[in-house]
């Protein structure tokens, strides 16, 4: 794989083709993963692909029906998980209700029995990093939901472990704490240094916190990358699909040059050109993935013979900084298109019922056959 | 609203009333009345203590409300340990084999007629004494067996319903944070199910302090429950120190179950108060 870390050091985190079944049930199917010290990690996926599956099985709370998992080169196997290098941060936060702030962080550092006044100390560091300080008396269910979640991220801080697991730690917060959440969640980890490895359906969340992506389905690894990459160059129509929107087009392959490919799509007037090649046979049946930021549209028929359609606007979606265009080809199929609002003159607004002209540049779209 | 409509309910809410409190109101009142004959009012020497003074010198009544606290305490405290295991296994311990039978058995003796269970004790009893020479003889020991054997089955359905609402994340983290199974079963899992424990603990008790019929069937000699002498007494024609001991009992319970009804009202309100004050924190974000 392209996205594999630099060879020669040992991977912090391995997962080496896990599988987990319940039942018939195939939950993770031989995943294989490795992950470096101090990555933030994404693990992104619809619910029910197994990606909590997954998490829960480096906690230690679910045994392999196949597969190895690794820390720093140590067999988790027959580690429980009170003695996993590894802390979890819960959905639900799990804090428990019958202790104070204080108590729920030094719950963990009181298991190590260490010495009291080192866990006063170090619970009073988490806290102030967290900035719960004023809070330390209070119980969980005096808490607001922020603080909730910054009390958890505490918690499973406080003990220093290798690896932390985030079980979508931003979604029971809402829209405006989030965003404002997932920097101080980024500067937390970049503070410490400890490796995240963070469970999302959320995939703002994920291109947000994550160094790296793995997108789950069906039980199932299907791409492994950075942001950029697993938007730009999704792996598969599913990632391509699932990752942001995008227009997608059936082909047929009719040019295939070392450079360039040229893709024959029903639904479009004009072929479609992309300035890269593929490893297909000739006459094959592609998918070809079009972002919508990268469709412009236009009055007057492009220059280029290849990379255009025409259509009419049907719908309009005004969203402030951009618009969303929804246009019906001649062939009847909808694309959808977003531009930047970034002229007042009424007369370059393109309106309902707008004849158009779409075109895009030869590198934006994505091809693939799987 | 209509007229009648008006009307109407405060008409059923007294009936209602009247029909659930007038009989014990009118034993509390003849509680205090001065006359030996129970339904004659004796309206020149009225109210009068007398006959709570009396129940404090019958050695009989206090051997036996002293034996039925006994009996109750012990009662409460198995009935709450091995309820809150059959809770715990038919909670958590998934589909095994059998699990729908115990179920079934453990719920069964919540329908079962009392008279039933507690010839069957008998008999066990009577069966297990030829077999085993245990128990040797019927009185405190086979009450509180018998007892428990019906109180837990109250006791297991209460933690099972708080077992259901439990979350177990809590459990989990505990483990997560490096606490063996049986610190967070201590730590976490005792203290979060207490409140379920401890009104399974009260009602077994309730349930043990005012059984007759099977503490009936298994009493021997020398051990009569306070329940079981106030219904012999009564056999012999209602007397007034009845009336008496009986308004103590119902004052006992009326003043339980108010104070715990308070008690909750007030921490629920703590809890309102707590919630607001998380909320309209500022600093809450």
């Amino acid at each position: 794989m392209a996205n594999d870390p630099p060879a020669g050091a040992q991977a912090y985190v391995q997962i080496e083709n896990v599988s987990k079944r319940f039942g018939d049930f195939i939950a993770v199917s031989n995943v294989s993963l490795t992950v470096e010290r101090g990555e933030i990690f994404c693990l992104l996926g619809a619910s029910g692909c197994g990606k909590t599956t997954l998490l829960r099985l480096l906690a230690g709370f679910e045994t392999p029906s196949a597969g190895r998992l690794l820390i720093d080169g140590q067999d988790l196997a027959d580690v429980p998980p009170y003695r996993r290098p590894v802390n979890m941060m819960f959905q639900s936060y799990a804090l428990f209700p019958h202790m104070s702030v204080e108590r729920n962080v030094a719950f963990g550092l009181e298991q190590e029995h260490l010495p009291a006044r080192e866990i006063a100390r170090r619970v009073g560091e988490i806290l102030e990093i967290v900035r719960m300080t004023p809070y330390l008396a209070r119980k969980p269910h005096q808490l607001s939901g922020g603080q909730r979640q910054r009390v958890a991220l505490a918690r499973a801080l406080v003990k220093r472990p290798k690896l932390l697991l985030l079980d979508e730690p931003l979604g029971a917060l809402d829209r405006k704490l989030r965003e404002h959440t997932q920097f101080e969640l980024i500067n937390i980890q970049q503070q410490l240094g400890v490796t995240f490895i963070v469970v999302t359906h959320d995939q703002e969340e994920a291109m947000t916190l994550a160094t790296r992506i793995g997108v789950m389905n069906h039980g199932e690894i299907v791409q492994v990358g950075t942001p950029r990459q697993i938007y730009e160059f999704p792996a598969t129509r599913f990632v391509a699909d699932f990752i942001g929107s995008v227009n997608l087009f059936e082909g047929r392959l009719v040019e295939d040059e070392p450079d360039y490919v040229r893709i024959q799509c029903a639904d479009l007037p004009a072929s479609v050109l992309v300035d890269h090649g593929i490893s297909a046979p000739p006459d094959a049946a592609l998918w070809v993935a079009v972002r919508p930021e990268k469709i412009g549209l236009t009055r007057e028929q492009p220059a280029p013979a290849d990379n255009w359609a025409h259509g009419v606007v049907r719908e309009v979606a005004y969203l402030g900084e951009l618009s969303v265009f929804l246009v019906r080809l001649d062939s009847g199929r909808e694309v959808r298109a977003t531009l930047a609002n970034s002229s007042r003159k009424p007369e370059e607004r393109f309106v309902r019922d707008t004849p158009v002209y779409l075109s895009w540049d030869a590198s934006s779209p994505v091809v693939g056959s799987g | 609203m209509s007229a009648r409509r008006v009307l109407l309910l405060p008409t059923i809410l007294a009936f209602g009333f009247a029909f659930l409190y007038l009989p014990i109101l009118s034993m509390i009142v003849f509680s205090f009345n001065a006359s030996r004959l129970v339904t004659v009012w004796d309206a020149a020497h009225s109210p009068t203590l007398k006959w709570y003074g009396e129940l404090f010198h019958n050695q009989q009544i206090i051997d036996a409300a002293v034996l039925s606290l006994k009996i109750a305490a012990m009662n409460a405290t198995g009935a709450t340990i091995l309820g809150t295991m059959a809770g715990f296994a038919l909670v958590r311990f998934g589909r095994f084999r059998g699990r729908a039978l115990l179920a079934a058995l453990t719920t069964a003796p919540l329908v079962l007629p009392e008279i039933i269970t507690g010839l069957s004790l008998l008999l066990l009893f009577v069966a297990m004494e030829q077999l085993l020479g245990w128990p040797s003889s019927r009185g405190v020991t086979t009450i509180t067996l018998a007892h428990i054997s019906f109180s837990l089955s109250y006791v297991a359905v209460i933690v099972q319903s708080r077992l259901i609402g439990f979350d177990q994340s809590l459990e989990e983290a505990a483990l997560d944070l490096g606490a063996r199974p049986a610190k967070v079963f201590a730590r976490i899992t005792l203290p979060l199910i207490a409140p379920a424990l401890l009104s399974g603990w009260l009602l077994s008790f309730t349930l043990s302090w005012d059984d007759v019929v099977i503490s009936q069937f298994v009493a021997g000699p020398g051990a009569s429950t306070l329940p079981m002498v106030i219904f012999s007494k009564v056999r012999l024609g209602v007397s007034p120190d009845v009336n008496a001991l009986a308004t103590l009992m119902v004052s006992i319970v009326a003043v339980g179950a108010v104070s715990a009804a308070l008690l909750l009202q007030r921490r629920e309100r703590r809890r309102e108060r707590d919630l607001r004050l998380a909320l309209a924190d500022p600093g809450g974000g």
